[in-house]
């Protein structure tokens, strides 16, 4: 019940939207894309430059743009390393733009967090080489407004962030 | 030069290392094998970060100075940089390392503080 009316709700913002978007003819509501890639560190760079091309159309700083692909590389490095091992797997990403917010989904299929509070703790991390600073979600934090972390041992994991941009 | 890979420039007891134009993990993997190969046969005291061909730097890039800045704080020895952009700036401060590794903004300041 509760879950309908919000799907009604939201429902009707698109439907006020898109006339909206009549009058000038222009699509400019829920703006978005999504793409799977492979798991391969060399396409941590590809991502973040992926997610920037695309939230270009905000009007971002330079600085909100920095931050965002700083973000989107420390989520796509956790799935590279931690998600899949470094042996490679089908890594998720999706951009979306609503008003002046903007959403990016980073999802893996792999081994997913056990303890998900200890994982996000600033500086754990379960390298033992000592190159690994552990702080991945930290950044995450830090350089976006919001950080949502869902966990499943054995199922993979999905990292939900948002930023308002300009303003 | 190879903006993709690490250069490493030998001055003395100094080493000076050019770090890649995207300094991620993808582009961090090697670093720790050949810094440790030329710290093991050259006796260094002082290893400097030239971040002035680097446009970004996530916390890979932290894990990197925070390892090579343990290594040289345990021999007597020091890590300085120089030549950081304004991501790069922003992450060190983010990442706490700005407080640990001195900043200069040319190579010349970096050679010759003491």
């Amino acid at each position: 019940m509760e879950q309908e009316r919000k799907c009604a709700m939201e429902g009707e913002g698109m439907e006020q939207e898109r006339r909206r978007d009549g009058k000038n003819g222009e699509m400019l509501g829920t703006d978005g894309f999504q793409m799977e890639m492979e798991g391969f560190s060399r396409n941590e760079e590809f991502a973040r430059v992926v997610v920037a091309v695309f939230m270009s159309r905000m009007n971002p700083t330079l600085e909100e743009l920095d931050d965002v692909k700083t973000a989107v590389s420390e989520a796509v490095t956790n799935a590279v390393i931690h998600g899949y091992q470094n042996q490679g797997g089908k890594v998720g990403i999706a951009c979306s733009i609503a008003g002046n917010e903007l959403t990016v989904t980073v999802w893996d299929q792999g081994r997913g967090i056990a303890d998900l509070k200890k994982a996000m703790e600033p500086m754990y991390t379960t390298d033992r080489s000592g190159e690994r600073s552990g702080m991945g979600f930290s950044f995450m934090e830090a350089f976006m407004d919001h950080l949502e972390v869902e966990s499943c041992p054995g199922k993979g994991t999905t990292v939900r962030m948002k930023k308002r941009i300009g303003g | 030069m190879n903006t993709n890979t690490f250069t490493y420039e030998p001055r003395g007891q100094m080493l000076v290392i050019h770090l890649p134009k995207e300094l991620d993990h993808h582009n961090c993997r090697n670093l720790r094998y050949e810094t440790d190969l030329l710290l093991s046969e050259n006796y260094i005291t002082r290893i400097i970060f030239d971040f002035s061909q680097t446009e970004f730097m996530d916390s890979s890039g932290i894990g990197v100075l925070l390892n090579r800045y343990k290594q040289m704080a345990g021999s007597g020895g020091s890590v300085v940089l120089y030549g950081a952009g304004a991501q790069v700036r922003r992450i060190l401060h983010v990442g706490g390392l700005a407080r640990l590794v001195p900043c200069f903004e040319t190579k010349e300041a970096a050679l010759t503080c003491s």
